[in-house]
Parts: structure tokens; sequence; C-alpha cells
């Protein structure tokens, strides 16, 4: 790799050092020490991020794309800055390729409703997996049934591994998209983008990555992936909400029609007609998210100064040594692949007896915040038949002992349930 | 870590015993043949779901079977409700559901009312936990309609 894009990371991963970053981090919940393990629904933010947001509103905070005053091309450049940051962040190959929108879920309805209202015609058919979150199933369901398309699903095996020799018959010659989640929010499988995308190329069709989950814990590189479209939001790394990404092969994006009308995605109008802008304005329709594109810019940098290779082999480590204890636990199940190779940070698990809401209450009075319900995958959850599961996640400022008070915490409310 | 029964925090005010009891050994969970009503309650925040049946006799619920999978509050709750409904009128059964309804969000309920309530009191604490309000009037929601709606047939 290149030194351009290198994961390797400027800064010491020094736990302590990282912890005192995150002012959340000292806060007492009901009485206890705080411990998060709730990131893959949204993660917690250092002070840099924080700064950054104050700073700009403070020190730059002024319209974009339309001025010539100073706040104005200070705030423009720092908002393009940022895009520049992302774009060497995932090594897209130019920083026009980077679209800004809310969130994750925003990039992919950008696509269902541009792309793939363009594309996708009656008896054509769109391939997803089957342990996708909603945000990557309702619409390509809905562009479905709208075109007479037809959703198709890849299957997994119990433990949570994509069929990859049975994709090859599921995609075929109708198949214009390949949607799939880089990494599960639920059974933690990373998934084999790369070899998706060859299958999906081979028949002409483009491949769309749901990275939600990865951009913000492993190095992703678009090009290695040979990914056409990808979506993230800055929220689930360290970054603001309201604000994600689309990433998107420059020839795909510029070909698309766009997805709002408005002030800045215009190159002229006139009383009759409108032509469109330039990428990536073609997609940003209205005042933007300044600030938190700013601050997003200002994640990305944390980020790359830890190395992505380090947050991911320290994430590796937690995950194995919390795979470790809940398997010897006995009385929990967890979802998803086994070896902990084949995972990410995210571990979610089925208690015998006690249901995860109550599980959840017990561990929040001891000050452990972990995820119960469905996780936006209500299809995949209730494929274990069971309604509701728990799940524990990680990120950079997650600790071994924390895992620790998580199992703890678990058979302490065992006691308190068997009284 | 606060003491009690070896309680976790404020845990000993939502998981009164009486809550315990009923998540352990739910009553009247029997199907009831040929109910009168049939309802299928769920909550989608969580996919909590019961089936609730009744045997409407002279306009009095005199058969009761509730079933279904939730976490304690809801399955406590729902056992208290079968033993709560059975043998009640129609209007008595949205009487309590409303009564139920204004304890769970605390505020007053008159004296006669907490007579009706009996156990179900024990629900109150779901009061100090704001999000699991909704696993406690779970099995509840729906009812008091489904019964006026038979009884108008
Ligand atoms: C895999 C995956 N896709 C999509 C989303 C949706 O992200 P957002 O809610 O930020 O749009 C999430 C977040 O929960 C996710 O985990």
């Amino acid at each position: 790799m290149s030194d351009s894009t290198s994961t390797a990371g400027s800064r010491a991963f020094d736990i302590d050092a990282i912890r005192a970053d995150f002012p959340i981090l000292k806060r007492k919940i009901n009485g206890q020490d705080l411990v998060y393990l709730d990131n893959a629904a949204s993660s917690q933010k250092p002070s840099q991020v924080i700064k950054s947001l104050v700073d700009y509103y403070e020190q730059t905070n002024s319209n974009v794309h339309r001025g010539v005053h100073t706040l104005s091309i200070e705030a423009t450049d720092a908002y393009e800055l940022a895009r520049t940051k992302v774009a060497k962040f995932i090594n897209a190959s130019r920083p026009e390729e980077v679209i800004w929108t809310r969130n994750t879920s925003e990039s992919l309805n950008l696509v269902a409703a541009t792309w793939a209202e363009a594309n996708v015609g009656e008896g054509d058919n769109i391939v997803i997996t089957a342990m996708e979150h909603h945000s990557n199933i309702v619409p390509w369901q809905q562009l479905a049934f709208k075109k007479g398309a037809e959703l198709r699903y890849l299957s997994h095996n119990d433990d949570g591994v994509i069929d990859l020799a049975g994709a090859g018959s599921v995609i075929d010659s109708r198949t214009k998209l390949v949607s799939a989640t880089h990494m599960s929010n639920v059974l933690g499988t990373i998934n084999p983008i790369a070899e998706l995308a060859a299958l999906a190329h081979e028949v002409g069709a483009v491949i769309l990555v749901d990275a939600a989950q990865s951009v913000p814990h492993m190095p992703v590189d678009v090009q290695a992936l040979d990914a056409d479209f990808l979506c993230f939001s800055a929220h689930k790394m360290l970054g603001p909400t309201g604000i994600g990404v689309l990433w998107g092969r420059y020839e795909l994006l510029d070909a698309m029609p766009p997805y709002m009308f408005g002030g800045d995605m215009i190159l002229e109008v006139t009383y009759e007609d409108a032509n469109w802008n330039d990428l990536p304005y073609k997609f940003e329709a209205g005042t933007p998210n300044i600030a938190d594109a700013i601050a997003t810019g200002a994640a990305v940098d944390y980020l790359t100064e830890l190395g992505m290779d380090n947050v991911w082999k320290h994430e590796q480590e937690l995950t194995a040594y919390a795979m470790e204890q809940f398997l010897s636990m006995g009385s929990v199940k967890v979802l998803g692949p086994q070896d902990p190779a084949l995972r990410g940070g995210v571990i979610s698990f089925i208690h015998d007896t006690i249901h995860p809401h109550d599980l959840g209450t017990a561990l929040d009075q001891q000050g452990i915040a972990i995820r119960t319900g469905h996780h936006c995958a209500m299809p995949l959850v209730r494929s274990f038949d069971v309604v509701a599961a728990a799940r524990a996640s990680f990120y950079i400022y997650n600790t071994k002992s924390e895992v620790d008070a998580l199992v703890n915490g678990i058979s302490e409310t065992e006691g308190y349930f068997s009284r | 870590m606060t003491g009690g029964t070896g309680g976790l925090g404020d845990m000993d005010e939502l998981y009164e015993a009486i809550i315990l009891d009923h998540y352990r050994s739910p009553r009247n969970t029997a199907a009831v043949e040929e109910p009168d009503i049939d309802l299928e309650v769920n909550n989608p925040f969580c996919g909590d779901e019961f089936h609730i049946q009744l045997k409407v006799e002279d306009d009095a619920v005199s058969q009761v079977g509730i079933t279904g999978r939730g976490c304690a509050i809801s399955q406590a709750s729902a056992s208290l409700l079968a033993e709560l409904v059975k043998g009640k009128s129609a209007s008595e059964v949205e009487s309590a559901v409303d009564a139920v309804r204004r304890l769970l969000k605390g505020e007053e309920i008159t004296d006669a009312e907490a007579d009706i309530l009996g156990d179900i009191e024990a629900l109150g604490g779901v009061r100090k936990f704001p999000v699991r309000i909704k696993c406690a009037l779970l099995s509840w929601v729906g009812l008091g309609d489904a019964l006026r709606d038979h009884l108008a047939k």
C-alpha cells in the first residue's frame, strides 16, 4: 500500500490516553461508572470532534459556495477539506465521488431513488443478503414493488457465513444490483465483498456496500473492494449525528439523475428549465450540514492518527476475549460466527432464561449500556426463532475489564432472577 | 450497589416479588376452546407478542387464556390481567384497563380502584422505568375495545 493510503497510524494506541479524550466516559450511570457497549448503534465522540463543532460555530460559521467574504471562503475550504479527508480515508480516486448525506439510510435511499430508478426494470432483480439492516431491505422492496422487479436474498449458514458457492446461481443475467452489508450489525459477520463484486460485475450488475459497521472499525479501500457504491454514517465513527456519506464511482454518479432539486445543485436556471451542477454538488441540494461535515473530518483525523489497522486489531482482541468468556458461560448463545477471526466487534446473544429487555434494564442499573431488541433486522432476528436479542458492541475506548464487567453483570442478573 | 434482597440498583422497584412470581408461573395459559374474542397483540419495538383468548357468557368473561413471549414485565402483566378479567363485565374490564393506564403513568387511582386491581398495583413500579411502560401495557391495550366490539355484535 502506498504511503498516502497507509492505515498504520501515527499515534500510539494507548487506551488510557484514548479514554481521556472522551468526556462522556467520566459519567456515572445509576451511580456506576459508564460501560458503553452500544457502539454499533452510535459511538461516543472525542473532545477533538466536539471542539471542531464549537470552533466552527465560534470562528467560521457562514454559508458555503456562495460568498466572496472571508468567512464564507473559510467555511467552504473547511467543508471541502473534510470531503477530501473522507475520500482519502476510504481510498476514493477523487473527492468528487464523496457525497454528503444525512446517514447511511439516506445514502441507500439516494441510490434507490436515482440509480436504481433509472436502471432497474420489470423482470430484473436486485440481490441482497438475508442479514441486512432494514435500511438496506426496505428501499429495495419498495423499488421492486414499483418496478415489477424481484428482490432476491443470498443465504447464510447457521454460523452466519454467506453461502458464496450458492451466490453464483442467485446472481444472474437479470441482476442489476447486488447490495450487501460489509459487516452485519447483528451477527458481526464480515462479508466477502470483493468476491460478491466479482460475481456482480461478471453479469454486468453493480455492487453497493453498506459499510455502516465496517468503515468505523477496519481499513476500507473502495478500490480494493472493487465496489461501485458504498455508504456509511459519521455518528458510528466518532463523528456527529445527522451526517453520512455516499461514495460512488465517478462515471456512475455522473450519469445518475439528481436526488433533490434546489439551490447549489444547479448550474443554470431559467424560467423554463435548469441544468445540473457538477459532482458532488449535483447531489447536495440546499445549504448542507457544514458543521457536521467538518467535524466528520476531525473524526477521520482521529481515526487516521490511531491507524485503522490498530483500531481493528484492538477490536479483534476484545472480541476474541469476549467470545471466549461468552462461550464458556453456558447460559448464553452467541449469534453469528463462533470463530472470532470471522467477525467484527459486535456480539449479539440470547440468554437461556432472561429476556433481553430484563437483562438490558438490569445491566443499565450497573452502568452498562447494551442494545436490546430486533436491531433493525427483524427478519434476521426472527430466523433464530426469537423476537429479540441483546447486543454488546465495542470500539476503540473499550477495555477487557469492561468485558469482565459485562460478563459479571450478566451473572449478577442471573442471580437476581433466580432468587 | 444497593443491598435489599440482592437487588441491583432500583431493580426491586420494578421486579417486585409478586411480578417475579407471575413471570415464573403465569396463570391461565391454557387455550380457550371456541373463544369469543381472539386477539393478537405485539410490540413492534421489542417484538414481544401475546395471544389473548376470552369466552364471554351472560355479558361477563367466563374463561381466559393468555400465551405469548416477552420480558418478565410483559409476561407478569399478562398473567395478572388474566386473573383480573375472569368474571368481570365489559364495563368493569374497561374501567380496570383505564385504572392500570393511570397507575403506570404515575397518576392517582382511587381506593376503590386499588381494591379492584389488588396485586396489579405492583406493576406501578415501571413508573421509574418509562421505557418499560409499554411492556406492562402490552396485553391491556385493545382488550377493552375488543370486548365492547364483541358485545355490540
Ligand atoms: C449495517 C447497518 N446499515 C445501516 C444502518 C443505518 O444507519 P443510520 O441509522 O445511520 O442511517 C445501520 C445502523 O444502525 C447499520 O448497522
